[in-house]
């Protein structure tokens, strides 16, 4: 696995969709130091057609967004013709502590806050 | 046989009936009237019908006019066999309605009326006392008889005198021991049993003596009758005649129920209407048994007796005559006891009918008089006293008026005609006793009439021509003028009757009691009638429990004032009671009332009290049904409350989630940041300015957290009602500079042209000024940060409102809040825009509401305004509830 050699190939890692601005902050400089290509999505509307138009290979998803709930996405995703596309493996992000509702059909569910390493481990093992 | 064997015997017998009398008294007292109560006892007691008239004169009725006599039997076992039923409705209506007397009956069908009593009172003792003078007559003629045999002088000095008073004595010691409801005399009816007995016996003994002793067997007498009735002498007076057995038969038929002594021990001393079942039969046997030697002792007297013998005296004479002592002595005493039954059973029953009708009465109207005493109900013991006293007096009288009668006529007449007077004198009574137990349109106008013009009739065509007063005017001689008398008294009486019973209406208590009496219901009692209000005030009372005082107070006297009357208590009109009663089915449904008026009209029970139960029970189920309705709407509230509780509950609950929810989130998303960012400050190689960087960041999302504690603290405060507001005056133009001013910290890179009108903000107003202050920073705040003007206008204006409060308005040109959204912004956690402009919770509308519902105004989003528009409204006055707080 060598991240530099995916930059190579110029595709997407991770497409971040989440609407705060510090934690959406956080994340990046995390991921990206380690070497993904990190977008960011900051609002419900519109996040499934960034994920169609960027294809990327995680989604990291916030639960809690404005004007549409992550959970809706996931679901629309997952209902996607594109096999493919709706095979993306899903971080789900919660604020809600255990439990959140939608997390059935995410690869895995993280609860804020989480340690950054725990983060980062959980993206590697996804993309792997 | 001994004149003085004869009075001793005769005395022993006096003194068994004593003795019988006492001791059945006893019994009775001792509550032991099981054989004192059996129907063979109460039948012997009917045979008080054959007084000694029909023990010695029906003989002599034989030998004068021969079948005739039969008549006597005929009618009474007419009535018995044939009209048992009739009798027990008769039972039963007169023990229904405690009767004693047959007038007491007549006078209770007829409205309870006295006077009508007291006229078949009169009747009843004119009628009886020859009757009764007959009984005395028989009594000394069968001394007589005997007396011929006494060696003495005049031994029948004064016999009569010691007769009357020593009846007169029995009658006072057994017919007036009390003064019972039921008028019953357990004594003397099982005297008269005994009595009956002894008259049977005695009769039929003789009739087999003369049959088997003196003819020669029944083939023997047959022929004898036969050749009688071929006799010149006989064949007049033993022709049939049609007209004289009709009279006959109906007046000793009528003689059955109307004179007094059989009303006594018929209706009076009766039990109950059962016994009818065994007397229906008995009775009639008996009479057939009295009746049965009749003939043969007539034909076998004027065959053996000399022509000038009394031929009724031929029972007593034809033994004597054949020297048979002991059989002359029994049938003596049979007609002793035929002739002294007779005289108590009358003496009782008319001192009955006379204390009752005559003295008690009179005695009150004196009193009532003498001490203006308008309550006479109040002294009842001391009637009680009078009464028996009333009663005994009447005896003395009628069993004297008797003696004075039998003394004065010198008892000449034929005993068989003063018995005819008797009964067909009180047969005037029957028109009304049928009618009013039959018709109930028979009313006390027609019963007046009938038995007033039946009386007087009697009394001219039959009574005084037997006593030798006034002749009756000469009828053709081929009518017989017994039979015409009886058949015009009767039926003049009738058509009188009749007749007034049409043409009047029987008042309220006389339709009720005519009900009563013709359909045997129940009577009503306490429903003595002094005026017509009486019955009125139980109306009154009954209606009260259906409909509750005031309303039928109210009724009441509408109905009063429409007759014209003064007071609450209307006349009881036919008008009034058909309106009482449409009223009542309308409150207590028609079934009930109908069910009440049917009683009326001819259903079952009706006393004031059953219709008061009818009344309180039709209330009572009205008021359980009421009640079991406002139970069902009240347990359909309860459940709709409950089910109201249960969704607010559910939605608390919901809500109560979602605000955890909320909280968790407000709490880790500052959290996360804080974390991750620490985190990373701790790796290696970072630029200072990254460095720096993530150190505001923290510090920022760590002052966020204490934000949000702060307002979730000061929102739980304020929604538990506990927040204490601290009351001052306050000018509103103050307040809003501070607001301004603070508020200008939020998004301070941005500038707001304010538009205010300064002087109008003057305006001193009573409130908590921090808090209202609080207020104003959140609304201008939140307009600084979502107003999305380019150029962004903020207008404050102060007004005075309409109710003397004050309305603040802050308004900005931006883009507003769409109308879905408009209803949100109070509720908690309701941020609408992105949390990178609010920076807070969403809790700050929902702080805002609460505060000014607190200082007891309010905010509201003012639709229509161009931008977000708020309206923030103060009442002139705080609240009262947060009074105790100000000033402090």
């Amino acid at each position: 696995m060598n991240p530099k050699g995916r930059a190579a190939q110029m595709t997407l890692d991770i497409l971040m969709i989440e609407d705060e601005p510090n934690i959406a902050e956080a994340l990046r400089f995390i991921l990206t130091r380690d070497g993904w290509r990190v977008d960011l999505h900051h609002d419900g509307m519109g996040g499934i057609e960034q994920i169609r138009r960027c294809r990327p290979r995680l989604v990291i998803l916030d639960l809690m967004l404005p004007n549409r709930s992550g959970a809706e996405i996931l679901a629309e995703l997952r209902a996607e013709s594109d096999l493919a596309l709706a095979r993306t493996p899903v971080l789900l992000l919660t604020a809600r502590g255990q439990g959140a509702e939608g997390g059935q059909q995410a690869d895995i569910v993280l609860a804020k806050p989480f340690a950054n390493d725990e983060l980062r481990a959980t993206v590697r093992d996804l993309l792997d | 046989m001994p004149f003085e064997a004869l009075v001793a015997g005769c005395l022993a017998y006096v003194a068994l009936m004593f003795a019988v009398a006492f001791a059945a008294d006893r019994a009775a007292a001792r509550g032991h009237v099981r054989w004192l109560d059996h129907p063979l006892v109460y039948t012997l007691s009917l045979s008080v019908y054959c007084s000694a008239w029909t023990f010695y004169g029906a003989v002599g009725y034989a030998t004068r006019s021969g079948l005739e006599f039969a008549t006597i039997y005929l009618g009474p076992t007419i009535v018995c066999a044939g009209a048992w039923w009739g009798l027990r409705r008769l039972v039963r209506v007169a023990r229904m309605h405690h009767v004693t007397s047959i007038a007491d009956l007549i006078s209770a069908r007829f409205g309870k009326s006295n006077p009508l009593a007291a006229l078949i009172t009169l009747i009843a003792l004119i009628a009886a006392t020859p009757y009764i003078a007959l009984q005395l007559q028989s009594v000394r003629l069968s001394f007589e008889v005997f007396a011929t045999d006494s060696p003495q002088g005049n031994p029948l000095q004064g016999i009569g005198l010691w007769v009357a008073a020593g009846l007169a004595l029995f009658t006072i010691l057994f017919g007036t021991r009390n003064l019972a409801a039921d008028e019953r005399h357990h004594g003397v009816v099982t005297a008269i049993a005994l009595e009956a007995v002894v008259k049977l016996l005695a009769f039929l003994a003789l009739g087999v003596f003369v049959v088997w002793g003196l003819a020669d067997g029944p083939v023997d007498m047959m022929r004898r009758i036969s050749a009688a009735s071929r006799d010149a002498e006989f064949s007049e007076g033993w022709l049939l005649k049609p007209d004289r057995w009709t009279a006959l038969i109906v007046v000793s038929a009528a003689a059955l129920v109307t004179l007094p002594r059989m009303f006594q021990v018929m209706v009076v001393e009766a039990a109950d209407e059962e016994r009818l079942h065994v007397a229906g039969w008995a009775f009639p046997a008996y009479l057939f048994a009295m009746s049965l030697f009749v003939l043969p002792i007539a034909v076998m007297g004027r065959h053996l007796l000399p022509a000038d013998a009394n031929p009724d005296l031929f029972v007593l004479t034809l033994p004597i005559a054949a020297d048979r002592d002991f059989l002359a002595f029994l049938v003596f005493l049979g007609g002793f006891s035929a002739a002294t039954s007779m005289v108590v059973v009358s003496a009782i029953a008319l001192s009955t009918m006379i204390s009752n009708h005559w003295i008690v009465p009179g005695w009150l109207a004196l009193r009532r008089r003498a001490a203006g005493n308008d309550r006479p109900d109040e002294d009842t013991r001391d009637v009680r006293g009078f009464v028996l006293n009333a009663r005994r007096i009447a005896i003395v009288a009628v069993v004297g008026a008797g003696w004075v009668y039998h003394e004065a006529s010198g008892g000449a007449a034929a005993l068989a005609a003063m018995g005819l007077v008797a009964f067909t004198g009180m047969a005037q009574v029957l028109p009304a006793m049928l009618g009013g137990l039959l018709w109930r349109g028979a009313n006390r106008r027609g019963a007046y009439a009938g038995v007033g013009t039946g009386f007087a009739l009697w009394m001219i065509m039959i009574f005084l021509p037997s006593v030798g007063v006034g002749v009756m005017p000469g009828l053709p001689a081929d009518i017989d003028p017994l039979a015409f008398s009886i058949f015009v008294s009767l039926a003049v009486n009738t058509l009188a009757f009749v007749g007034c019973s049409l043409f009047g209406f029987p008042d309220p208590v006389e339709r009720l009691q005519g009900l009563s009496f013709v359909s045997s219901v129940e009577p009503i009692r306490h429903s003595r009638m002094r005026q017509s209000d009486d019955r009125a005030e139980p109306l009154l009372a009954m209606s009260r429990r259906v409909w509750g005082a005031d309303a039928a107070l109210r009724f009441f006297q509408a109905e009063a004032v429409a007759q014209g009357k003064s007071g609450y208590l209307p006349d009881l009109t036919p008008r009034f009671l058909t309106r009482l009663e449409r009223k009542l089915s309308g409150t207590i449904g028609a079934a009930t009332a109908h069910a009440m008026i049917d009683r009326v009209a001819g259903g079952a029970a009706l006393t004031v009290s059953d219709l008061l139960q009818v009344a309180d029970e039709a209330q009572r189920a009205k008021e359980e049904t009421q009640r079991l309705e406002s139970a069902t709407t009240e347990l359909a509230r309860t459940a709709t409350q409950l089910r109201e509780v249960n969704e607010k509950l559910t939605a608390l609950s919901v809500q109560k989630d979602a605000f955890l929810g909320q909280i968790s989130h407000e709490l880790r998303t500052p959290m996360t940041s804080v974390r991750a960012f620490s985190e990373i400050l701790m790796t290696p190689d970072l630029s200072e300015a990254e460095r720096r960087k993530f150190a505001e960041i923290i510090h920022d999302e760590a002052a966020r957290l204490t934000r949000l504690l702060d307002d979730l603290l000061d929102l739980s405060v304020l929604e538990s009602g506990r927040a204490r507001m601290s009351y001052g005056v306050v000018n509103l133009h103050d307040l809003i500079v501070r607001a301004l001013s603070s508020a200008s910290a939020t998004c301070p890179e941005r500038q707001f042209t304010i538009d205010r009108d300064i002087p109008t903000e003057h305006l001193a107003v009573i409130t908590d000024g921090d808090r209202l202050l609080q207020v104003l920073i959140n609304v201008i705040s939140n307009a600084r940060k979502y107003c999305d003007a380019d150029r962004p206008v903020l207008s404050i204006h102060v007004r005075r409102s309409a109710g003397a409060g004050a309305h603040i308005d802050i308004i900005d040109n931006g883009s507003g809040i769409d109308g879905a959204r408009q209803s949100l912004i109070f509720e908690k956690f309701s941020r609408l825009n992105d949390p990178a402009r609010a920076g807070g919770a969403g809790l700050g509308l929902a702080i805002c509401r609460e505060i000014m519902l607190a200082l007891g105004g309010d905010i509201s989003y003012l639709p229509g305004q161009g931008g977000a528009a708020f309206r923030i409204r103060l009442p002139v006055k705080p609240p009262l509830n947060s009074g105790a707080s100000s000033g402090e």
